[in-house]
């Protein structure tokens, strides 16, 4: 048994809108090889485990189904790391605007 | 019941789509190929007194107009005796959701809120999506955004997730898609189950909302410097951005300035492709969506695009997306303004163009768009890292999109090429007589192709006779 997640929980929840093999004529072969997916985020209607098939009710107030996957699901993107390749810039033209014209 | 299959959805189409914008485009047809472009945009869309007041209820436009001086002098160092024009720039990262894309939005979400539509509904991964969002909870609408975010490995765009938190973070609902074009059928089922209206990027609406932009511009020179501006660069991927500002610059009598698009070449990938993907580090401003919307506006979510970047391009250039990111990195250093990514595509292809104009002469690059986490060289450049592809310094030249991204060694390097233009005005041209299977057409017919591709008729005559063997009737 899982963690049951409550009744009202922020959760984002999965659909697969068309499975690999019903993708549009005009796709690549790569793509048609995978289904076309949606993840959406509401509050969860009944309480319920990861993985089960629950609904949500999303800020517009529409009721969706779907798998559910996450709850208060992160913003994981970032800056990250320090480009080295990028560091030179700033040094650099400051620079070529201190050369007196020749 | 409605049958919702895909090809269920997407025959009925037409009918949602009509319902979701309320325009009936088949009113404006006319000859055997085209439609009357400027009878539309007067009677669909807003007058520019109208629009500006629209705008100044939810505090859009008005931007900054920054001359960079920094900028300027370092391409003036770079360029023969004599050259390297002043360089101005649009800031549009000023706009209440941080691009110019809030212009675009705000026309759409006052009419839907005129004509008694609940919410509204966009398929964008851009800034769109925040724009839209933005604007309609100042008019107290519902928000639906469709996105384009992940591949089939669940990996993220960083800059679309940034895009989609920032419509999280004014209340709108966000669904967010794999890879496909089909994210289309799934923008028709939203628009069918909410009854909302479609705040599409290419109704009139949309492009009239730019138009302001392309005036202020010209307001501003003249009360500055007493002149219009010798060229204006515009980010160019679906075509609204310039066809609007080129329309705003024409209404402020700048009929002599020069317009030049510029998009980041993303060349040999395809972007409905999973693979492709996550390969790229620019996800707008790019020739994948410059090049086939310029010679294909019609392809858009509307029956009638009211982008046509052709009609009013004067020329096209594109930059390499290491180049992008050096001249975003320099516009913090030198000029103190962390902007950007995508939004800088055009400044770095004015840098280049600065260097061949006249020293006294003005070239605008008119937008800037926020920054942040995920939306940002760093962000970019880690991303594009981690998927493989070959981050270095060296000479922009080699940059393969998808394989590399080179970051100049020296900004010498920086260079605006150009895009056959010839060229797109033909592919526009055989588009247009594949879809509408014509054998010969007459004098309107010839006039809305001239019109279509900034040329006169006999320039577009002699075209259709010699490459197409396409017979004008009269005229």
């Amino acid at each position: 048994m899982g963690e049951v997640i409550e009744a009202g929980s922020w959760v984002q929840i999965y659909q697969v809108i068309l499975p690999a093999g019903e993708r549009a004529p005009q796709v690549p072969e790569d793509t048609k090889k995978v289904p076309l997916e949606l993840k959406v985020k509401g509050f969860l209607k009944e309480d319920a485990e990861l993985g089960d098939t629950v609904k949500i009710k999303t800020v517009t107030n529409r009721i969706l189904e779907g798998e559910l996957i996450k709850v208060n699901p992160p913003y994981e993107h970032k800056y990250g790391k320090m480009i080295p390749e990028l560091l030179q810039v700033g040094p650099q033209i400051r620079e070529i605007l201190r050369e007196e014209e020749v | 019941m409605a049958v919702n299959d895909y090809e269920s959805v997407m025959s009925r189409k037409n009918e949602i789509m009509k319902k979701a914008v309320g325009i009936d485009y088949e009113r404006f047809a006319q000859g055997k190929v085209g439609f009357d472009y400027e009878r539309m945009m007067s009677e669909v869309g807003y007058k520019l007194d109208e629009i500006i007041k629209i705008q100044k209820e939810t505090a859009v436009g008005q931007t900054p107009f920054i001359e960079l001086k920094n900028i300027s002098e370092l391409a003036r160092k770079l360029a023969p005796e004599g050259k390297g024009a002043r360089i101005f720039l649009k800031d549009e990262a000023a706009n209440p959701s941080g691009s110019y894309k809030a212009r675009r939005a705000s026309v759409s979400v006052y009419h839907a809120k005129k004509e008694g539509y609940p919410g509204v509904v966009a398929a964008t991964s851009g800034n769109y999506g925040a724009a839209v969002a933005s604007q309609a909870v100042m008019r107290n609408l519902e928000s639906i955004i469709v996105q384009e975010v992940f591949d089939s490995r669940g990996v993220g765009q960083p800059e679309i997730l940034e895009k989609g938190r920032k419509c999280e973070a004014y209340g709108s609902e966000v669904l967010q898609l794999s890879v496909g074009p089909e994210l289309f059928y799934t923008f028709l089922r939203v628009l069918e189950d909410t009854g909302y209206f479609n705040a599409s990027l290419y109704t009139p609406f949309g492009i009239a909302g730019v138009e302001p932009l392309g005036y202020e511009i010209v307001q501003e020179l003249q009360e500055r410097e007493n002149r219009n501006p010798d060229a204006v660069i515009i980010t160019h991927a679906g075509g609204g951005n310039l066809t609007g500002t080129a329309r705003g610059l024409l209404k402020a009598g700048a009929d002599d300035t020069k317009i030049v698009a510029a998009s980041v070449d993303l060349s040999g990938l395809h972007m409905a492709s999973d693979h492709d993907f996550n390969r790229k580090s620019f996800t707008t401003g790019h020739t994948g969506f410059g090049v086939p919307f310029a010679t294909w506006p019609d392809r858009a979510d509307v029956p009638r695009n009211a982008a046509r970047a052709l009609r009013y391009m004067d020329d096209y250039v594109t930059v390499k997306q290491g180049e992008v990111f050096y001249i975003t990195e320099a516009l913090a250093q030198i000029e103190g303004m962390e902007r950007g990514p995508a939004g800088n595509t055009s400044l770095a292809a004015a840098f280049d163009l600065a260097q061949e104009m006249d020293e006294d002469q003005i070239i605008v690059v008119q937008e800037t768009e926020y920054t942040g986490a995920g939306k940002h060289p760093m962000a970019q450049l880690n991303f594009a890292k981690e998927n493989g592809i070959d981050v270095r310094n060296g000479n922009p030249d080699e940059e393969e999109a998808g394989k590399s991204v080179i970051i100049p060694e020296h900004p010498s390097q920086i260079r605006a090429r150009e895009v056959e233009l010839e060229k797109l005005k033909s592919s526009y041209l055989r588009k247009v007589i594949e879809e509408t299977n014509v054998k010969e057409i007459n004098d309107i017919d010839l006039q809305f192709l001239a019109d279509e591709i900034k040329k006169t008729k006999a320039e577009t005559r002699e075209i259709l006779e010699k490459e197409f063997n396409l017979s004008v009737v009269g005229g």
